[in-house]
Protein backbone atom coordinates (compact mmCIF):
# COMPACT_ATOMS: atom_id res chain seq x y z
CA UNK A 1 0.00 0.00 0.00
CA UNK A 2 1.69 3.01 -1.06
CA UNK A 3 0.56 6.06 0.23
CA UNK A 4 1.68 8.55 -2.03
CA UNK A 5 -0.54 6.80 -4.69
CA UNK A 6 -3.54 7.46 -2.86
CA UNK A 7 -5.56 10.17 -2.98
CA UNK A 8 -5.33 11.11 0.80
CA UNK A 9 -6.99 14.33 2.40
CA UNK A 10 -7.14 15.39 5.49
CA UNK A 11 -10.82 15.80 6.95
CA UNK A 12 -11.79 18.10 9.71
CA UNK A 13 -14.04 16.25 11.85
CA UNK A 14 -15.05 18.46 14.74
CA UNK A 15 -13.49 21.50 16.12
CA UNK A 16 -13.33 21.17 20.20
CA UNK A 17 -14.09 24.77 21.63
CA UNK A 18 -13.89 25.49 25.17
CA UNK A 19 -10.74 26.35 26.40
CA UNK A 20 -10.26 30.13 27.34
CA UNK A 21 -6.58 30.75 26.07
CA UNK A 22 -4.63 29.11 23.89
CA UNK A 23 -4.25 25.05 23.65
CA UNK A 24 -0.61 23.97 24.37
CA UNK A 25 -1.23 20.48 23.81
CA UNK A 26 -3.30 17.31 23.02
CA UNK A 27 -2.85 13.88 24.11
CA UNK A 28 -5.21 11.07 23.21
CA UNK A 29 -5.70 8.34 26.57
CA UNK A 30 -3.62 5.11 25.18
CA UNK A 31 -6.00 2.54 26.08
CA UNK A 32 -9.30 4.17 25.30
CA UNK A 33 -10.47 3.95 21.49
CA UNK A 34 -13.50 3.09 19.31
CA UNK A 35 -16.43 3.74 20.05
CA UNK A 36 -15.12 6.07 22.72
CA UNK A 37 -12.14 7.31 22.27
CA UNK A 38 -10.84 10.04 25.16
CA UNK A 39 -8.56 13.25 24.08
CA UNK A 40 -7.02 15.52 26.91
CA UNK A 41 -5.46 19.25 26.06
CA UNK A 42 -4.43 21.86 28.09
CA UNK A 43 -4.15 25.51 27.95
CA UNK A 44 -2.79 29.22 28.97
CA UNK A 45 -6.19 29.37 30.86
CA UNK A 46 -4.93 26.55 33.57
CA UNK A 47 -6.95 24.03 32.70
CA UNK A 48 -7.21 20.43 31.32
CA UNK A 49 -10.33 19.62 29.37
CA UNK A 50 -11.06 15.59 28.97
CA UNK A 51 -13.01 15.33 25.46
CA UNK A 52 -14.77 11.94 24.90
CA UNK A 53 -16.70 10.99 21.83
CA UNK A 54 -19.98 9.63 22.06
CA UNK A 55 -20.82 6.26 20.85
CA UNK A 56 -23.86 7.27 19.79
CA UNK A 57 -24.17 10.05 18.04
CA UNK A 58 -20.12 10.31 17.11
CA UNK A 59 -20.04 13.76 18.16
CA UNK A 60 -16.96 14.98 20.68
CA UNK A 61 -18.06 16.86 23.86
CA UNK A 62 -16.01 18.62 26.93
CA UNK A 63 -16.45 15.36 29.34
CA UNK A 64 -14.24 17.35 32.39
CA UNK A 65 -12.33 20.50 33.28
CA UNK A 66 -9.61 19.57 35.60
CA UNK A 67 -9.21 23.25 37.25
CA UNK A 68 -8.39 25.16 40.48
CA UNK A 69 -4.89 23.45 40.83
CA UNK A 70 -2.59 25.05 38.46
CA UNK A 71 -2.02 28.83 38.97
CA UNK A 72 -0.33 29.11 35.92
CA UNK A 73 -0.47 27.61 32.19
CA UNK A 74 -0.59 23.84 31.85
CA UNK A 75 1.58 23.62 29.36
CA UNK A 76 1.72 19.51 28.59
CA UNK A 77 -0.09 16.85 29.77
CA UNK A 78 0.55 13.04 29.24
CA UNK A 79 -1.16 9.64 29.74
CA UNK A 80 0.38 6.70 32.00
CA UNK A 81 0.35 3.70 29.74
CA UNK A 82 -2.83 2.11 31.98
CA UNK A 83 -5.06 5.08 30.75
CA UNK A 84 -6.15 5.99 34.27
CA UNK A 85 -3.67 8.38 35.25
CA UNK A 86 -2.97 11.65 33.40
CA UNK A 87 0.30 14.12 34.42
CA UNK A 88 0.05 17.84 33.73
CA UNK A 89 2.82 20.02 33.28
CA UNK A 90 2.35 23.61 34.37
CA UNK A 91 4.34 26.88 34.29
CA UNK A 92 3.58 27.26 37.57
CA UNK A 93 6.49 24.86 38.45
CA UNK A 94 4.11 22.16 39.52
CA UNK A 95 3.45 18.57 38.04
CA UNK A 96 -0.06 17.29 39.06
CA UNK A 97 -1.18 13.90 38.42
CA UNK A 98 -5.04 12.92 38.02
CA UNK A 99 -6.56 9.89 38.41
CA UNK A 100 -9.97 8.88 36.29
CA UNK A 101 -12.77 7.85 38.87
CA UNK A 102 -14.71 7.74 36.19
CA UNK A 103 -17.16 10.54 36.57
CA UNK A 104 -14.44 12.98 37.50
CA UNK A 105 -11.00 13.64 37.73
CA UNK A 106 -9.27 13.67 41.33
CA UNK A 107 -5.69 15.36 41.56
CA UNK A 108 -3.80 12.72 43.53
CA UNK A 109 -0.60 14.27 43.82
CA UNK A 110 1.50 17.19 43.01
CA UNK A 111 5.05 17.08 42.26
CA UNK A 112 7.28 19.82 43.04
CA UNK A 113 10.83 20.55 42.66
CA UNK A 114 11.69 22.15 39.49
CA UNK A 115 12.96 25.74 40.04
CA UNK A 116 10.46 27.49 37.47
CA UNK A 117 8.35 26.44 34.40
CA UNK A 118 7.65 22.98 33.48
CA UNK A 119 7.54 22.41 29.91
CA UNK A 120 6.95 18.80 29.29
CA UNK A 121 5.92 15.11 31.27
CA UNK A 122 5.94 11.85 29.59
CA UNK A 123 5.39 8.55 31.42
CA UNK A 124 7.88 5.36 30.14
CA UNK A 125 6.44 2.44 28.76
CA UNK A 126 5.87 0.57 32.39
CA UNK A 127 4.32 3.34 33.83
CA UNK A 128 7.33 3.02 36.28
CA UNK A 129 8.50 6.15 35.78
CA UNK A 130 7.53 9.63 34.75
CA UNK A 131 9.87 12.05 33.33
CA UNK A 132 9.55 16.26 33.77
CA UNK A 133 11.58 19.13 32.54
CA UNK A 134 12.03 23.03 32.76
CA UNK A 135 12.90 26.14 32.14
CA UNK A 136 15.28 25.72 34.89
CA UNK A 137 17.68 23.64 32.47
CA UNK A 138 17.15 20.31 34.29
CA UNK A 139 15.32 17.19 33.82
CA UNK A 140 13.87 15.22 36.32
CA UNK A 141 13.08 11.23 36.90
CA UNK A 142 10.36 10.41 39.08
CA UNK A 143 9.59 7.30 40.70
CA UNK A 144 5.97 5.78 40.78
CA UNK A 145 5.77 4.21 44.02
CA UNK A 146 2.20 2.48 45.25
CA UNK A 147 -0.54 4.40 47.71
CA UNK A 148 -0.69 7.86 45.17
CA UNK A 149 3.58 8.09 46.25
CA UNK A 150 5.77 9.93 43.52
CA UNK A 151 9.49 10.07 44.71
CA UNK A 152 12.40 12.05 42.80
CA UNK A 153 15.20 9.84 41.51
CA UNK A 154 16.88 11.40 39.75
CA UNK A 155 18.02 15.24 38.65
CA UNK A 156 19.99 15.26 35.59
CA UNK A 157 21.90 18.35 34.42
CA UNK A 158 23.57 19.05 31.51
CA UNK A 159 21.69 21.30 29.33
CA UNK A 160 22.37 24.83 28.77
CA UNK A 161 18.97 26.42 28.49
CA UNK A 162 15.64 25.73 28.64
CA UNK A 163 14.57 22.22 28.01
CA UNK A 164 11.46 21.76 26.16
CA UNK A 165 10.43 18.53 26.15
CA UNK A 166 11.12 14.94 27.75
CA UNK A 167 10.08 11.28 26.35
CA UNK A 168 10.90 8.58 26.82
CA UNK A 169 11.46 5.46 24.19
CA UNK A 170 8.11 3.64 23.27
CA UNK A 171 10.32 -0.18 24.52
CA UNK A 172 13.52 0.38 26.19
CA UNK A 173 13.94 3.13 29.55
CA UNK A 174 15.95 5.18 28.03
CA UNK A 175 14.88 9.06 28.04
CA UNK A 176 14.93 11.55 25.17
CA UNK A 177 15.27 15.84 25.68
CA UNK A 178 15.25 18.90 23.58
CA UNK A 179 16.25 21.93 24.39
CA UNK A 180 16.48 25.59 23.99
CA UNK A 181 20.23 24.95 23.46
CA UNK A 182 19.45 23.41 20.06
CA UNK A 183 20.43 19.59 21.19
CA UNK A 184 18.78 16.44 21.74
CA UNK A 185 20.22 14.43 25.09
CA UNK A 186 19.45 11.06 25.64
CA UNK A 187 19.92 9.71 29.01
CA UNK A 188 20.13 5.88 30.12
CA UNK A 189 21.04 3.91 32.99
CA UNK A 190 23.51 1.35 31.87
CA UNK A 191 23.22 -0.71 35.53
CA UNK A 192 18.94 -0.64 35.50
CA UNK A 193 20.04 0.77 39.02
CA UNK A 194 18.35 4.38 38.55
CA UNK A 195 21.52 6.09 38.22
CA UNK A 196 21.13 7.72 34.65
CA UNK A 197 23.58 9.62 32.76
CA UNK A 198 23.80 11.67 29.55
CA UNK A 199 25.40 8.99 26.94
CA UNK A 200 24.65 11.41 23.92
CA UNK A 201 24.20 14.59 22.83
CA UNK A 202 22.79 15.14 19.29
CA UNK A 203 23.95 18.76 18.40
CA UNK A 204 25.09 20.43 14.79
CA UNK A 205 28.23 18.31 15.17
CA UNK A 206 25.90 15.25 14.70
CA UNK A 207 23.89 16.82 11.85
CA UNK A 208 21.53 17.87 14.55
CA UNK A 209 19.58 21.46 14.46
CA UNK A 210 20.68 25.07 14.79
CA UNK A 211 17.89 26.31 16.37
CA UNK A 212 15.36 25.37 19.64
CA UNK A 213 14.37 21.46 19.20
CA UNK A 214 10.79 21.90 20.07
CA UNK A 215 9.46 18.05 19.84
CA UNK A 216 10.55 14.39 19.67
CA UNK A 217 8.62 10.93 18.65
CA UNK A 218 9.64 8.19 17.81
CA UNK A 219 7.91 5.38 15.57
CA UNK A 220 6.21 2.18 16.60
CA UNK A 221 9.52 -0.28 16.83
CA UNK A 222 11.71 2.83 18.34
CA UNK A 223 14.39 2.02 15.71
CA UNK A 224 13.75 5.67 14.74
CA UNK A 225 12.90 8.90 15.75
CA UNK A 226 11.71 12.75 14.33
CA UNK A 227 12.47 15.67 15.75
CA UNK A 228 11.34 19.27 14.71
CA UNK A 229 12.68 22.88 15.12
CA UNK A 230 13.16 26.47 15.16
CA UNK A 231 15.72 25.63 12.08
CA UNK A 232 12.46 25.07 10.43
CA UNK A 233 13.27 21.48 9.59
CA UNK A 234 12.45 17.71 11.12
CA UNK A 235 15.53 15.53 11.20
CA UNK A 236 15.13 11.75 11.38
CA UNK A 237 17.90 9.32 13.41
CA UNK A 238 17.98 5.92 13.70
CA UNK A 239 19.79 3.40 16.07
CA UNK A 240 20.35 0.00 16.35
CA UNK A 241 18.03 -0.92 19.19
CA UNK A 242 18.35 -4.74 18.49
CA UNK A 243 22.01 -4.12 19.94
CA UNK A 244 20.88 -2.29 23.28
CA UNK A 245 17.85 -5.03 23.19
CA UNK A 246 20.31 -8.30 23.57
CA UNK A 247 22.54 -5.90 25.59
CA UNK A 248 25.41 -5.31 24.04
CA UNK A 249 25.41 -1.56 25.42
CA UNK A 250 24.39 1.54 24.38
CA UNK A 251 23.13 1.69 20.57
CA UNK A 252 24.11 5.35 19.57
CA UNK A 253 21.17 7.57 17.42
CA UNK A 254 22.71 8.64 14.30
CA UNK A 255 21.41 11.29 11.72
CA UNK A 256 19.44 9.67 8.78
CA UNK A 257 17.84 12.72 6.77
CA UNK A 258 17.22 16.50 6.96
CA UNK A 259 13.43 17.73 5.73
CA UNK A 260 13.98 20.95 4.66
CA UNK A 261 12.52 23.74 2.75
CA UNK A 262 9.03 22.35 3.70
CA UNK A 263 7.96 25.07 6.92
CA UNK A 264 9.17 28.77 6.78
CA UNK A 265 8.07 29.08 10.50
CA UNK A 266 9.06 27.38 13.39
CA UNK A 267 7.81 23.74 13.64
CA UNK A 268 6.36 23.44 17.14
CA UNK A 269 5.01 19.72 17.18
CA UNK A 270 5.36 16.66 14.91
CA UNK A 271 4.26 12.86 15.69
CA UNK A 272 5.06 9.62 14.30
CA UNK A 273 2.10 7.32 13.38
CA UNK A 274 1.63 4.08 14.05
CA UNK A 275 1.36 3.50 10.27
CA UNK A 276 4.67 5.23 9.30
CA UNK A 277 3.25 8.68 8.36
CA UNK A 278 4.70 11.64 10.05
CA UNK A 279 2.60 14.71 11.10
CA UNK A 280 3.79 18.71 11.92
CA UNK A 281 2.12 21.14 13.06
CA UNK A 282 3.93 24.67 12.25
CA UNK A 283 3.65 28.22 13.51
CA UNK A 284 1.90 29.00 9.57
CA UNK A 285 -1.28 27.85 10.80
CA UNK A 286 -0.38 24.27 8.57
CA UNK A 287 -0.51 20.67 9.16
CA UNK A 288 1.82 18.74 7.10
CA UNK A 289 2.04 14.86 6.50
CA UNK A 290 5.29 13.19 5.52
CA UNK A 291 5.97 9.33 4.24
CA UNK A 292 8.74 7.55 3.10
CA UNK A 293 9.83 7.83 0.18
CA UNK A 294 10.97 3.80 -0.07
CA UNK A 295 12.44 4.61 -3.29
CA UNK A 296 16.42 2.90 -3.13
CA UNK A 297 18.83 5.46 -2.92
CA UNK A 298 22.53 5.47 -2.31
CA UNK A 299 21.95 8.38 0.13
CA UNK A 300 19.63 6.68 2.57
CA UNK A 301 16.39 6.87 2.63
CA UNK A 302 13.66 10.01 1.71
CA UNK A 303 10.75 11.11 3.15
CA UNK A 304 7.94 12.72 0.75
CA UNK A 305 5.57 15.68 1.69
CA UNK A 306 2.00 13.59 1.60
CA UNK A 307 0.24 16.41 1.78
CA UNK A 308 -0.40 19.88 3.52
CA UNK A 309 -3.30 21.49 5.39
CA UNK A 310 -2.95 25.14 5.17
CA UNK A 311 -5.24 27.32 7.02
CA UNK A 312 -5.94 24.06 9.65
CA UNK A 313 -6.29 26.64 12.43
CA UNK A 314 -6.50 30.62 12.45
CA UNK A 315 -3.00 30.70 14.51
CA UNK A 316 0.06 29.23 15.20
CA UNK A 317 -0.59 24.92 15.94
CA UNK A 318 1.34 23.62 19.14
CA UNK A 319 0.50 20.36 18.89
CA UNK A 320 -0.58 17.49 16.63
CA UNK A 321 -1.14 13.77 17.89
CA UNK A 322 -2.05 10.88 15.85
CA UNK A 323 -5.04 8.45 17.35
CA UNK A 324 -3.81 5.01 18.71
CA UNK A 325 -7.04 3.47 17.40
CA UNK A 326 -5.98 1.15 14.34
CA UNK A 327 -9.08 1.42 12.57
CA UNK A 328 -9.13 5.03 11.50
CA UNK A 329 -6.24 7.54 11.16
CA UNK A 330 -7.29 9.96 13.64
CA UNK A 331 -5.29 13.30 14.35
CA UNK A 332 -5.88 15.96 17.18
CA UNK A 333 -4.21 19.19 16.51
CA UNK A 334 -4.24 22.32 19.22
CA UNK A 335 -3.91 25.89 18.20
CA UNK A 336 -3.14 29.21 19.71
CA UNK A 337 -6.66 29.98 18.32
CA UNK A 338 -7.56 28.30 21.45
CA UNK A 339 -8.80 25.49 19.20
CA UNK A 340 -8.94 21.74 19.37
CA UNK A 341 -9.33 20.16 16.06
CA UNK A 342 -10.14 16.48 14.87
CA UNK A 343 -8.70 14.83 11.52
CA UNK A 344 -9.71 12.06 10.09
CA UNK A 345 -7.17 11.01 7.17
CA UNK A 346 -8.69 9.75 3.89
CA UNK A 347 -8.93 8.45 0.31
CA UNK A 348 -10.28 11.84 -1.53
CA UNK A 349 -13.96 10.37 -2.98
CA UNK B 1 15.23 31.69 12.09
CA UNK B 2 13.87 32.87 8.31
CA UNK B 3 10.57 35.29 8.06
CA UNK B 4 8.96 34.26 5.84
CA UNK B 5 8.81 37.78 4.45
CA UNK B 6 9.81 36.54 0.33
CA UNK B 7 11.22 39.71 -1.33
CA UNK B 8 8.83 42.40 0.44
CA UNK B 9 9.44 44.77 -2.19
CA UNK B 10 6.70 43.75 -5.14
CA UNK B 11 4.21 43.60 -1.86
CA UNK B 12 5.22 46.99 -1.14
CA UNK B 13 5.10 47.63 -4.72
CA UNK B 14 1.54 46.62 -5.09
CA UNK B 15 -0.02 47.77 -2.22
CA UNK B 16 2.62 50.92 -1.72
CA UNK B 17 -0.25 53.34 -0.31
CA UNK B 18 -2.30 50.92 1.78
CA UNK B 19 1.36 49.71 3.41
CA UNK B 20 1.90 53.29 4.10
CA UNK B 21 -1.56 53.67 5.95
CA UNK B 22 -1.37 50.72 8.19
CA UNK B 23 2.66 51.91 8.82
CA UNK B 24 1.31 54.72 9.81
CA UNK B 25 -1.11 53.47 12.34
CA UNK B 26 1.26 51.01 13.88
CA UNK B 27 3.35 53.82 14.00
CA UNK B 28 1.69 55.55 16.12
CA UNK B 29 1.00 52.75 18.27
CA UNK B 30 4.50 52.76 18.73
CA UNK B 31 4.70 56.23 20.01
CA UNK B 32 2.79 55.18 23.31
CA UNK B 33 5.23 53.08 24.70
CA UNK B 34 7.75 54.76 27.13
CA UNK B 35 11.33 53.47 27.72
CA UNK B 36 11.67 51.10 30.78
CA UNK B 37 14.82 53.59 31.54
CA UNK B 38 13.77 56.98 30.51
CA UNK B 39 10.60 59.24 30.54
CA UNK B 40 10.59 59.82 26.61
CA UNK B 41 9.03 57.35 24.31
CA UNK B 42 11.05 55.07 22.17
CA UNK B 43 10.56 56.83 19.24
CA UNK B 44 11.81 60.23 20.59
CA UNK B 45 15.21 58.55 21.71
CA UNK B 46 15.33 56.94 17.76
CA UNK B 47 14.98 53.43 18.96
CA UNK B 48 12.40 52.79 16.86
CA UNK B 49 11.27 54.32 13.68
CA UNK B 50 8.93 53.94 10.91
CA UNK B 51 11.44 52.90 8.58
CA UNK B 52 11.68 49.41 11.17
CA UNK B 53 8.49 48.10 10.33
CA UNK B 54 8.22 46.09 7.85
CA UNK B 55 4.71 43.97 6.94
CA UNK B 56 3.89 41.87 4.88
CA UNK B 57 0.08 42.27 4.49
CA UNK B 58 -0.77 39.53 1.76
CA UNK B 59 1.00 36.66 4.85
CA UNK B 60 0.12 38.77 7.81
CA UNK B 61 3.47 38.96 9.21
CA UNK B 62 5.05 41.34 10.38
CA UNK B 63 8.97 42.50 11.30
CA UNK B 64 10.05 45.00 14.09
CA UNK B 65 13.34 45.66 14.08
CA UNK B 66 14.56 48.26 17.21
CA UNK B 67 17.83 49.77 18.12
CA UNK B 68 18.71 49.99 21.62
CA UNK B 69 20.23 53.28 22.71
CA UNK B 70 23.65 51.10 23.78
CA UNK B 71 24.91 48.20 22.96
CA UNK B 72 24.89 46.56 25.84
CA UNK B 73 21.18 47.69 26.95
CA UNK B 74 20.04 45.53 29.39
CA UNK B 75 16.63 46.18 29.25
CA UNK B 76 16.81 45.12 25.31
CA UNK B 77 14.28 41.95 26.02
CA UNK B 78 12.07 44.75 28.03
CA UNK B 79 11.59 46.65 25.52
CA UNK B 80 10.85 43.78 22.80
CA UNK B 81 8.51 42.23 25.23
CA UNK B 82 6.72 46.09 25.61
CA UNK B 83 6.75 46.34 21.92
CA UNK B 84 5.02 42.53 21.78
CA UNK B 85 2.07 43.27 24.62
CA UNK B 86 1.55 46.48 22.95
CA UNK B 87 1.11 45.15 19.39
CA UNK B 88 -0.81 42.45 20.95
CA UNK B 89 -3.38 44.89 21.72
CA UNK B 90 -2.92 46.82 18.53
CA UNK B 91 -3.16 43.93 16.15
CA UNK B 92 -5.33 41.42 14.65
CA UNK B 93 -4.61 38.11 16.50
CA UNK B 94 -3.65 35.98 14.09
CA UNK B 95 -0.65 38.43 12.96
CA UNK B 96 2.69 36.79 13.20
CA UNK B 97 4.97 39.39 14.85
CA UNK B 98 8.80 38.56 14.52
CA UNK B 99 10.76 41.31 16.50
CA UNK B 100 14.93 41.65 16.70
CA UNK B 101 17.64 44.28 17.14
CA UNK B 102 18.65 46.48 14.30
CA UNK B 103 21.61 44.32 13.11
CA UNK B 104 24.94 45.57 14.92
CA UNK B 105 23.34 47.35 17.32
CA UNK B 106 23.63 45.18 20.24
CA UNK B 107 26.07 42.48 21.84
CA UNK B 108 24.28 40.04 22.41
CA UNK B 109 22.18 40.34 19.31
CA UNK B 110 21.41 36.67 18.80
CA UNK B 111 20.68 35.86 21.92
CA UNK B 112 18.33 38.75 22.71
CA UNK B 113 16.78 37.91 18.99
CA UNK B 114 16.31 34.31 19.38
CA UNK B 115 14.70 35.17 23.64
CA UNK B 116 12.18 37.61 21.68
CA UNK B 117 10.92 34.83 19.14
CA UNK B 118 10.70 32.04 21.57
CA UNK B 119 6.79 32.42 21.82
CA UNK B 120 6.90 30.18 24.75
CA UNK B 121 9.55 32.10 26.75
CA UNK B 122 7.71 35.23 25.64
CA UNK B 123 3.89 33.79 27.79
CA UNK B 124 6.08 32.59 30.44
CA UNK B 125 8.18 36.28 30.98
CA UNK B 126 4.56 38.25 30.55
CA UNK B 127 2.58 35.37 33.42
CA UNK B 128 5.80 36.73 35.78
CA UNK B 129 3.61 39.37 37.76
CA UNK B 130 6.97 41.73 38.41
CA UNK B 131 7.73 41.25 34.42
CA UNK B 132 3.94 41.97 33.46
CA UNK B 133 3.57 45.26 35.91
CA UNK B 134 6.65 46.89 34.45
CA UNK B 135 5.51 46.35 30.86
CA UNK B 136 2.06 47.56 31.79
CA UNK B 137 3.77 50.34 33.15
CA UNK B 138 5.76 50.99 29.76
CA UNK B 139 2.73 50.82 27.27
CA UNK B 140 0.11 52.34 29.60
CA UNK B 141 2.11 55.57 30.63
CA UNK B 142 0.75 58.17 28.14
CA UNK B 143 -2.53 57.01 29.09
CA UNK B 144 -2.61 57.65 31.82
Amino acid sequence: MDLMEKNLELLEVQKLEGHNDRVWNVAWNPVSSSPSPILASCSGDNTVRIWEQSSLSRSWTCKTVLEETHTRTVRSCSWSPSGKLLASASFDGTTGIWEDLGDEFECISTLEGHENEVKSVSWNASGSYLATCSRDKSVWIWEVLGGNEYDCASVLNGHTQDVKMVQWHPTMDVLFSCSYDNTIKVWWSEDDDGDYQCVQTLDESSNGHSSTVWAISFNATGDKMVTCSDDLTLKIWMADISMMHSGEGYAPWTHLCTLSGYHDRTIFSTHWSSDDIIASGAGDDAIRLFVDSKHDSVNGPSYNLLLKKEKAHEMDINSVQWSPSKENRLLASASDDGMVKIWQLETKS
Amino acid sequence: MTLGLINANPVVQAKKERLARTQDQHRDDHDDIRDPEHPYSLEQLSVLSEDSITLDDKLNRILITFTPTIQHCSMATIIGLCLRAKLKECLPLHYKVDIRVSPGSHADEDSVNKQLNDKERVVAALENPNLRQLVDECICSSEM
